[in-house]
């Protein structure tokens, strides 16, 4: 047999030269060259990416870090019990509130010094926004604090934010009956003071939304809230229903022409657009069903259509990846089909199946698109929910709908909410992930 | 032979049983006659070899006898084939507790990415053997003694099974095997991902397990066949050719095909 295999092989040539392996041949230097030129282009890909994910980052920064802050004046008012009741038996009482406010900024004013500033009434008002009200709705809560020393934080107005932080000139506000340039020349002098100082807005993280003509009071707050209950609605659906599908098919199914179109399907119903659920869901959970609109109950529905196929086809894929020698493993030893599947390969398959689930409900969590079609665009979100029941049925928002809410209104002050509602958003996004990680990297260890 | 297990006392002694009984075995997948007319008699407290080359169907004879085919959806099984006269392919027969009496031992050791101790104890726990903690303990340690493998890891029970070498992981899916107190063992080229060493160990092992049970064991090392077993089937595409004593397989084969095989001229 060897003999015969020999004498089909071709005679070497006896007076062939031996190459030198010290010097490259053309054809080694062309192909050394193709391969730097490849890590090249890699390399220069990647910048592109990096280079817009930073000025991304940046923009967003710029843009939306504002948003998390005010202008405030920070006011220590001795308000008597004479005072109040003086005020209270006007006709004006938010006026003389007010009247009393200035009259203590200038106090202040004149105590620190800076007494050549002259602050008038009107002035006040334009630039405090409606500080009266504020103080008074205190007083009448705080009753008790009469006669004693408070420390008021007074925001501006929006405006006086967007002067300040340069999103403003003096030339836009020549026909404006909301903002004088003479009233800047005031809080200029109120910044060099001291008094306008530039603090922290908790409200707008946890505050409610506001009107439209009222950009500084609006917070992502009640929208978080909607955000967490259609989460809820969509985990507690989806993780079930997605795995138990899951497993059915990959290992209990047979293979036929049914599962392999339910297949087919699944993978074709991750592609649909989004919007397209969002009328099923107008169409199913609120015309047909009678669910009421706007409702977290109906967003998490039809978000959990949408999440659903993203979470049977990574936990397939997560049970496929686990090796088949454990399930021949399992069912060698005598354990049965369900046995091995929850014993052996589910465990296993775990850290694939959360991460699928966390990356699922973070795509859920960031769309809009169905949302506009259930409502829950463009409702104002003045109150939050007071209880789990509430927080499912009554109407709300969600934070990718308030955020395309606030950038659809006029006022270019909502424009620094919108960008400040998106970093809230990406730092959500960014801790989901992050929490998958986590998850992985835990189960993973248990080898 | 004398029969020192008190679970088979109803085994006469000096003789030994028809434990498992194939007749006129077909198995198709789809539309492949993977295996044709298989009738073959295994005996109890021996080691019954499958020889033959890639792709003969040694091993899916092998798998037909647990059943383990029924887990592929295009397998087609006709025949017969008794485990103690009892019809395996009856519809009143539990593949799950089938498996529990036929263990297997598969050509990549398998272990569990669990404790050494989790791997042995899962079978007896699943099956319900053992009523508590102390019981579960002894079963284990049983277990791991008859594969040969307790002296190794009885200092390390909670260390994980897949942190083994090779050939004791082989040991500990052995030992995991016979925890569910089968009454017969197949192993699927159970040496042929181990080396040289690790494999003299499996061997020794089977060596022992053929006082309990009806070892049957596939290999395409025919030096192994003729070092652990006393009976020898040579399967060549399909079809059963030759079955005898393994000393007069490889000295004295009656087909030609056999002769050819063993020697090395076709394969």
């Amino acid at each position: 047999m060897t003999d015969a295999t020999a004498g089909a092989t071709p005679a070497v040539d006896p007076g062939r030269k031996s190459k030198s392996i010290i010097t490259t041949d053309d054809n080694t230097r062309r192909r050394n060259r193709a391969e730097k030129r490849f890590q090249y282009y890699g390399i220069a890909a990647i910048g592109v990416g990096v280079f817009f994910l930073l000025a991304l980052t940046f923009s967003i920064l710029r843009s939306g870090l504002p948003a998390f802050t005010e202008t405030a004046v920070s006011l220590e008012i001795n308000l008597s019990q004479e005072q109040f009741d003086e005020a209270e038996s006007k006709l004006l009482k938010t006026g003389a509130y007010e009247q009393l406010f200035v009259q203590a900024l200038q106090q202040q004013l004149n105590a620190e010094g800076e007494g050549d500033v002259e602050v008038e009434e009107d002035a006040v008002g334009r630039i405090m926004g409606n500080v009266g009200s504020e103080i008074r709705e205190f007083y009448l809560a705080n009753q008790d604090q009469l006669g004693e020393p408070v420390t008021f934080n007074v925001p501006a107005s929006s405006r006086v934010d967007r002067y300040l932080n340069g999103g403003l000139s003096r030339e836009s506000l020549a026909e404006s009956k909301f903002l004088t340039p003479e009233d800047l020349d005031i809080v200029d002098r109120l910044v060099e003071a001291g008094t306008l100082t530039n603090v922290i807005d908790w409200d707008f993280i946890t505050g409610t939304d506001s009107g439209v003509d009222n950009p500084g009071g609006a917070g992502l707050g009640a929208s978080v809230i909607g955000s967490f209950f259609m989460m809820l609605v969509v985990l507690v659906l989806s993780l079930p229903i997605g795995v138990a599908a899951s497993i059915y098919l990959e290992e209990f199914a047979p293979q036929n022409k049914l599962t392999d179109f339910i297949e087919v399907n699944i993978s074709n119903l991750a592609a649909v657009p989004s919007i397209v659920y969002g009328i099923l869901g107008l169409a199913v959970f609120i015309q047909f069903a009678g669910l009421p609109q706007s409702a977290p109950l109906v967003g998490g529905l039809v978000l959990t259509l949408m999440t659903l196929p993203t979470i049977i086809i990574s936990t397939r894929a997560s049970l496929k990846s686990v090796p088949p020698s454990i399930r021949s493993a399992a069912l060698g030893v005598g354990a049965s089909k369900m046995q091995s599947v929850f014993h052996h390969v589910l465990p296993l398959a775990m850290p694939g199946i959360l991460t699928g689930t966390i990356i699922g409900l973070a795509q859920a969590l960031g769309e809009t698109a169905p949302l506009l079609l259930i409502g829950m665009v463009g409702y104002v979100a003045r109150g939050y929910p007071d209880g789990i029941v509430s927080g499912l049925m009554d109407p709300n928002s969600a934070m990718p709908a308030q955020i395309y809410t606030w950038a659809a209104r006029s006022d270019p002050a909502f424009y620094e909410k919108a960008w400040g509602g998106i970093i809230i958003l990406l730092v959500f996004l960014l801790a989901m992930n992050a929490l998958a990680i986590i998850l992985r990297r835990k189960f993973e260890r248990r080898w | 032979m004398y029969d020192a297990d008190h679970n088979r006392t109803e085994n006469r002694v000096g003789q030994t049983d028809i434990k498992i009984s194939a007749k006129d075995v077909q198995v198709y997948y789809g539309t492949n006659h993977a295996i044709k007319d298989v009738s073959v008699d295994i005996q109890d407290k021996t080691v019954t070899a499958f020889i033959g080359p890639s792709g003969c169907g040694k091993s899916t004879f092998l798998r037909c006898i647990n059943r383990m085919n029924d887990t592929i959806d295009i397998a087609r099984m006709e025949g017969l084939i008794e485990i103690d006269g009892e019809n395996i392919y009856d519809k009143r027969v539990d593949p799950v507790q089938l498996r529990a009496k036929v263990g297997m031992v598969f050509q990549k050791p398998n272990p569990f990415p669990k404790s050494i101790y989790d791997n042995v104890a899962y079978g007896p726990k699943i099956h319900g053997l053992a009523k508590n903690k102390a019981e579960l303990d002894e079963i284990v340690e049983t277990a791991l003694r008859r594969g040969a493998i307790w002296d190794e890891v009885k200092d390390r029970l909670d260390a994980p099974g897949t942190g083994l070498s090779g050939g004791q992981q082989q040991r500990l899916c052995i030992a995991r095997a016979v925890a569910t107190e089968p009454e017969v063992l197949l192993m699927d080229e159970p040496c042929s991902a181990l080396d040289p060493i690790a494999t003299s160990q499996v061997e020794e092992l089977i060596d022992e397990l053929k006082q309990n049970y009806s070892v049957v064991i596939v290999t395409h090392s025919m030096q192994q066949a003729a070092r652990v077993s006393q009976k020898t089937a040579f399967f060549h595409l399909g079809n059963l050719v030759e079955y005898d004593d393994t000393e007069k397989i490889f000295t004295n084969p009656q087909d030609s095909r056999t002769e050819s095989y063993i020697t090395g001229r076709i394969g």
